[in-house]
């Protein structure tokens, strides 16, 4: 419960912290964009829309996660407002775990508004909804788990590192991460066997964001297995999963200087 | 025998600092300390002495190099021991987008207190601390002495058996001070064990059954304010009039430590029994005495007396 208490303090924090004003850029952006692709756009619209709905989501949601991600526990131990909580009956891990399900909470939040968003438009311009369409809520589903993946290496970072760096960081991680399989295959195709083995060991030790793009399928309406977004799902997880746990040990072992 | 409710035993903490972590910067030595039940404790010293340091161990904060320490016979890294503990950290700052009642509602609920307990606790310390009126009011826009209490609110929402406060009365004026000293008092008086750290001596006259003094992270002096000051000889203060300064020096010779105030002298007597004397050769010289007062030794000479002057007790810290 208490780790309940902490995500919603960090969910009202992000509220009034006028996070959720994203919400509006995107509104106007999906509402222009329907509007001027209908009246110019000869072919697809729909698969258009799609497309930039989604990105749209994943681009913001990646820029909270991170921004915001970053601050988490920064900001707590500069303004020492973690003195006072945890001086209450709080253990350390449940006050990472309350600030990673804060954030979490924010962004499943934005996410699903912006998907009905997507909806919207998609309904505004075809007037009906097909079976496939569903496919845009599981991508939905999936942006989602991608940025809780990218919270937890924010998170992970902000647990001793200062906010510039934790960004800095972070951001290199996830951009890596959407190259891994092309670092694989670099490796994978290099004389060099040192490259191989350095190249192999990064695509198995980092993220792979890559398994999160079905983006460009969604919008074509091309029919993706359940079985990868299950894996997709379950990679995400259990990464992030794994990233709390190091930052609840890198947590419990510091000092409040 | 009171029952003891803070105990440390050879509490010492040294930081790391620079690049590579290797230069040790001693925070706090050997630190043995007794805080009994139901008493106000006061932990004085310079900035740098050591006392957040000893605040922040005795919260877990941070860990120890060496030693142990114990709250109600429990080790302070003991989550569930952490209910009868209410702590204030030193200039503090909270969730400035909530509202006092919001603030103390979250801080409330890690208790797991049931809806209507935190509601009839949140409501009664807002009107304990005097902020009930300003209940809705983002902490924003507080002033430093409306914090101050909000933070003493949030210390005791869980109705704590010991309360930490740390320079409860820094950063007040007048007003702020009074109000958070007679919380403070308040507290003793429901039968809470009250351990703060300060550099405002008169706090600690007016306040502390017990204190200790730090300095460079090593208690120089502990005890009650009789048994620490009853150890030094008291000086007498005489007030003359019908005689000038440079007679008196004169008279009693030219170190004699006189000033002129006004159309009196002020002599300072060293020990009581030059006091007869001085006052025969005044008589005699057409002197009229005014007043003779028993100086006791004051917290300030004290304090400055163990302490040292300021140059000589500055110790580099590592940065917060």
């Amino acid at each position: 419960m208490k780790v309940l208490h902490i995500a919603r303090n960090t969910f009202r924090e992000c509220v009034r912290d006028k996070v959720l004003y994203n919400l509006v850029i995107f509104a106007v952006l999906i509402i222009v964009s329907s509007l001027i692709l209908g009246a110019i756009t000869i072919g697809d619209v729909k698969q258009i829309i799609i497309n930039l709905g989604l990105s749209t989501i994943s681009l913001f949601g990646t820029l909270i996660a991170i921004f915001i991600g970053i601050q988490l526990v920064h900001k707590e131990i500069d303004k020492k407002t973690v003195y006072s909580l945890l001086s209450k009956p709080v253990a350390r891990h449940e006050f990472i775990l309350g600030k990673y399900l804060g954030l979490s909470m924010t962004l499943a939040v934005n996410v699903c508004v912006m998907i009905l968003g997507v909806y919207a438009a998609v309904l505004y311009l075809r007037h009906s909804f097909q079976v496939s369409d569903v496919q845009i809520l599981l991508a939905g589903v999936l942006i989602l788990i991608e940025l809780m993946l990218v919270i937890a290496i924010a998170l992970l970072f902000s647990t001793f590192s200062t906010p510039a760096l934790s960004a800095l960081f972070a951001f290199c991680l996830y951009v890596i991460g959407h190259f891994n399989t092309d670092i694989r295959e670099y490796g994978l195709s290099s004389d060099s066997w040192i490259t191989e083995v350095v190249a192999s060991a990064m695509y198995y030790l980092l993220p792979n964001f890559g398994n999160f793009n079905i983006i460009s399928r969604t919008a074509h309406g091309q029919f993706i297995s359940s079985h990868i977004y299950f894996l997709a799902a379950v990679y995400g997880l259990i990464y992030s999963l794994g990233l709390l746990l190091i930052a609840m040990w890198v947590f419990q072992k510091r000092d409040f200087k | 025998m009171p029952q003891v409710v803070i105990r440390t035993e050879g509490l010492s903490k040294t930081y790391r600092t620079g690049f590579w972590k290797t230069k040790p910067v001693l925070a706090l030595d050997n630190l043995n300390l007794e805080v009994f039940e139901n008493e106000i404790f006061g932990c004085l010293g310079p900035n740098g002495a050591g006392k957040s340091t000893t605040l922040k161990l005795l919260m877990s904060l941070i860990y120890p190099t060496a030693g142990r320490a114990e709250i109600l016979g429990e080790s302070v890294f003991n989550l569930e021991a952490r209910r009868h503990i209410g702590y204030l950290p030193e200039s503090p700052y909270f969730y400035e987008y909530l509202t006092a009642e919001e603030f103390l509602s979250y801080y409330g609920s890690l208790f797991g207190f049931s809806k209507s307990e935190l509601k009839s606790r949140v409501d009664h310390y807002l009107k304990l601390t005097d902020v009930f009126h300003a209940r809705k009011l983002q902490l924003r826009k507080f002033s430093k002495g409306m914090l101050q209490r909000v933070g003493i609110a949030q210390a005791i929402i869980g109705d704590p058996k010991v309360v930490f406060l740390d320079e409860p009365m820094s950063g007040l004026d007048p007003i702020g001070r009074r109000e958070v000293r007679n919380l403070i008092l308040q507290l003793k008086r429901e039968g809470r064990t009250i351990f703060f750290s300060t550099h405002i001596l008169n706090d600690v006259e007016t306040l502390c059954d017990r204190i200790a003094i730090l300095n460079r992270g090593t208690v120089i002096g502990s005890g009650t304010l009789n048994e620490l000051f009853d150890q030094e000889v008291s000086r007498v203060e005489v007030v003359i009039s019908g005689i000038t300064v440079d007679r008196l020096r004169d008279l009693l010779g030219p170190e004699t430590s006189v000033s002129q105030t006004g159309c009196t002298s002020r002599l300072e007597l060293q020990a009581q029994s030059l006091l007869a004397g001085i006052v025969a050769e005044i008589e005699q010289a057409s002197g009229k005495i005014v007043s003779i007062n028993p100086m006791r030794q004051t917290m300030e000479d004290y304090f400055l007396k163990l302490v040292g002057k300021p140059e000589r007790r500055a110790t580099p810290r590592p940065k917060d």
